[in-house]
């Protein structure tokens, strides 16, 4: 099929694995981080890591929208929707978050409204259907999805709708990668930069990280030679004591990012002065809430929200493995109490989270895939 | 500005106590496994690798023990064909209706009637839309029934049809149904013999529910079933997969696409006749219906104790199909079938199986998939396109699109 297969080809993947193979220094180790949670998807699904040598590991950042979110938000979001006037609209990765009291899913079997949309339009469809109902839009994601979410408030302002909100989630990426840089239990030699966001950011955002960590971020593709190209960009770099930052995505994203869509962002959403991630605690900076101007569509101004905090349970380390310092298989509950049916943990609830990527697709040692599949 | 402190209340923050239940069965089963893997006091930790193995041998034993309801109400994914609905009729229905005949949990019960041999199968369709490019409920209702007894080898003989309406139904779509349903009947020799009509108040169903019965005879002495599956076998499926599943999902309209894609209901018992015929060395046939062929190649690998391999490039997918699959973040291998089957073959017999597939107009793009192995037990893998191996699990939930 045209415009995937190219970008799958197994002789392409064979030629660049040799060429990484080659600028693998004898007795060093090399991790390198893909903080999106779309390029950990594409990783497993395609068994990228077999073609990678032994030396080359790559860590999971935190780049998966819903895995980054706190229990606490899923709760306000439930009391929200629990008002009978409330029609809520969520993304389907959302549905399957547990809150303290179950998921979307679950509060949608007990007869809450909660209707699973494709995009944030598709709520504004929904809101102009009953005019009756007061319909919130679950905003959550990066600055991916950030601009749909901005366009759909202001569709809304123009129209003058007076029964749409949005409940504002939106996390902003470079707070937490440095947030990650400054860990002090994590080593990393370089990052694998997020292709989506950076169609909206561009790739300038990224430059503090040559510059004051000295690590190399080479932003990619979705598609698996994207991604083992960018593996091989990386390796160069460290080959040549290099750190820059370079965009193998050209294709897709502009250096200086998507003007329109950020000012759409600007117009309606500002930064709020901090927000909790899960796993990672709280994070100055990290999160965008809706402008006072447009405060008529915020569902924090217009509902009353708990804003109860709800602890992260102590067995559940989705903050190491979302900083990467551990792997999934290593948390204490991975695939037993915590499996995709019953997620305790987020990065086991979307296909993006490391957690669920592992149990789905890599769930066997590399040794015995290989002792399985080349007989 | 800086951090609030949340956490000052004397109790700390509010924690959750399904989190906390889950946490107590979990440490009570690693209690008793005495597990070896967190070494205690032990000056040199293991080897990552071995540490690995360890944890993946505790997840199998997880994954093998009682099924168990969770959810105190039925969500969409006990329906959805994966992981949820295995686990509701293990634990609910098969506890309930224990038997010899119920438990191997085939698409149809195997039975002796006077010395014959008969199937039995029931299905309920609730599709939506009613009618979609390639078919309507009304087939869909006879073929699934059909096929159902077909991969139990049996000829399928007699239907019973029962409805359930929603009151002010258009008799006009329920006539339309009906000779749709007599078309399909005829197209694959049975009758309707027996049925049912209950109609609802307006909102209390979606139009129009249809549930069929079927009964079969069974004309030869091959056992089928998933647990017959031995290392060596040869897997293959009868024509591309996902047709139905990418025909209705975009048939609803919600998603804004158009496609030149038809759903491939279809009887399959004159395919699996001349299958039977071929190959005696036939040892399981399922039709890959909800889950798709992923769910059945799961079913093998758990049922038969094997392990089964599967290459991506040799599984058949129409070019619109892996189109609309890519755009929604879905994986053909789950999405529905209604007139593909799953073959299961051993391998002395795997040339004619494939040639008898291919001579019949509804498996002429039958394909090799992969070959079932002796390790790893219970686990599906597949060789990516891309080069690389990885898991092929049971679906979770519903295949949900991808956000960003």
């Amino acid at each position: 099929m045209k415009f995937v297969d190219e970008f799958r080809d197994a002789d392409k993947a064979h030629a660049l694995a040799a060429r990484i193979a080659a600028l693998c220094e004898p007795g060093r180790q090399y991790k390198l981080m893909e903080v999106c949670g779309g390029h950990t998807h594409t990783i497993y699904k395609h068994g990228l890591e077999d073609y990678l040598p032994e030396q080359v590991t790559l860590v999971h950042g935190p780049g998966c929208p819903v895995c980054v979110i706190p229990m606490g938000r899923v709760d306000d979001a439930m009391a929200l929707a629990s008002d009978p006037d409330v029609i809520m609209t969520s993304f389907g990765d959302m549905m399957r978050v547990p809150g303290s009291n179950g998921s979307f899913f679950d509060a949608k079997a007990r007869g809450t409204d909660i209707r699973m949309v494709y995009s944030p339009l598709d709520s504004l469809k929904i809101a102009r259907q009953n005019p009756d109902k007061r319909v919130v839009f679950m905003a959550i994601g990066f600055e991916t999805t950030a601009p749909s979410t901005a366009m759909t408030v202001l569709r809304a302002a123009a129209e003058g709708l007076t029964n749409f909100s949005i409940f504002c989630n939106h996390v902003t990426i470079i707070p937490a990668i440095k947030a990650i840089l400054d860990s002090p239990d994590l080593r990393l030699d370089g990052f694998i930069g997020p292709g989506h966001v950076s169609t909206v950011i561009g790739c300038r955002p990224y430059e503090f990280i040559a510059r004051d960590y000295g690590k190399p971020v080479v932003v990619a593709g979705f598609e698996p030679l994207d991604i083992l190209q960018s593996i091989y960009m990386l390796m160069l770099q460290l080959a040549n004591g290099q750190a820059t930052i370079e965009n193998q995505y050209s294709r897709v994203v502009p250096w200086d990012g998507n003007a329109v869509a950020l000012r759409a962002i600007g117009q309606t959403m500002e930064l709020r002065p901090y927000f909790e991630w899960r796993g990672l605690g709280f994070i100055s900076h990290s999160a965008l809430k809706v402008r006072d101007s447009y405060a008529r569509f915020d569902a924090e101004n217009l509902f009353p929200v708990p804003g109860v905090r709800v602890a992260d349970p102590k067995a559940c380390q989705c903050g190491e493995v979302l900083k990467g310092v551990l792997k999934p298989w290593e948390c204490k509950v991975f695939g037993t109490a915590c499996t995709p049916e019953t997620p305790i943990g987020t990065c086991m609830v979307s296909p993006e989270g490391a957690c669920a990527a592992y149990y789905n697709y890599g769930r066997l040692t590399r040794h015995r895939v290989r002792e399985a599949t080349t007989s | 500005m800086t951090t609030p402190d949340l956490d000052a209340s004397p109790d700390g923050p509010a924690s959750a106590r399904w989190v906390e239940a889950a946490l107590r069965e979990h440490d009570a089963q690693a209690a008793s496994e005495a597990t070896r893997f967190e070494h205690r006091g032990s000056p040199q930790p293991l080897p990552g690798t071995v540490r690995e193995e360890l944890v993946l041998e505790r997840i199998d034993r997880a994954r093998r023990a009682r099924p168990r309801v969770k959810e105190d109400r039925i969500t969409m994914s006990h329906g959805a064909g994966g992981k949820a609905t295995q686990t509701l009729i293990e634990a609910l229905f098969l506890d309930a209706f224990r038997n010899p005949v119920l438990e191997p949990l085939e698409d149809a019960a195997r039975l002796h009637v006077n010395g014959a041999r008969v199937a039995m199968t029931t299905d309920s369709y609730v599709v939506s839309p009613l009618f979609f490019p390639g078919g309507d409920i009304g087939d869909l209702a006879v073929n699934g029934t059909v096929n159902d007894l077909s991969m139990a080898g049996a000829t399928p003989l007699f239907l019973s049809a029962g409805f359930i309406l929603e009151e002010g139904f258009p008799v006009a779509d329920l006539a339309r149904i009906a000779a749709s349903m007599q078309a399909a009947a005829r197209q694959a020799g049975v009758q309707v013999v027996t049925g049912d009509t209950k109609v609802v108040q307006k909102g209390k169903a979606d139009g129009c529910y249809i549930n069929t019965a079927g009964i079969g005879v069974i004309e030869h002495s091959i056992n089928l079933g998933v647990a017959q599956a031995r290392p060596g076998d040869v897997i293959m499926v009868s024509g591309p997969i996902g047709d139905h599943g990418i025909t209705i999902m975009l048939a609803r309209g919600e998603l804004d696409i158009e496609a030149d894609i038809y759903s491939d209901t279809a009887p399959l018992n004159g395919l699996v006749a001349d299958l039977l015929a071929a190959a005696p060395g036939l040892h399981a046939l399922r039709d890959a219906t909800r889950g798709g062929v992923a769910t059945i190649l799961n079913e093998i690998a758990t049922a038969a104790g094997v392990g089964v391999v599967v290459s991506e490039d040799d599984i058949p997918v129409r070019a619109v199909v892996r189109g609309a699959s890519e755009l929604l973040g879905i994986d053909p291998m789950y999405v529905a079938c209604e007139g593909r089957l799953v073959a299961v073959v051993s391998p002395e017999y795997a040339d004619n199986a494939l040639a008898a597939l291919r001579a019949h107009p509804l498996g002429a793009q039958a394909a090799v998939i992969g070959t079932v192995t002796a390790e790893p037990p219970g686990i599906v893998q597949l060789k990516t396109a891309f080069g690389g191996t990885r898991i092929v699990d049971l679906l979770v939930g519903d295949p949900l699109p991808r956000i960003c």
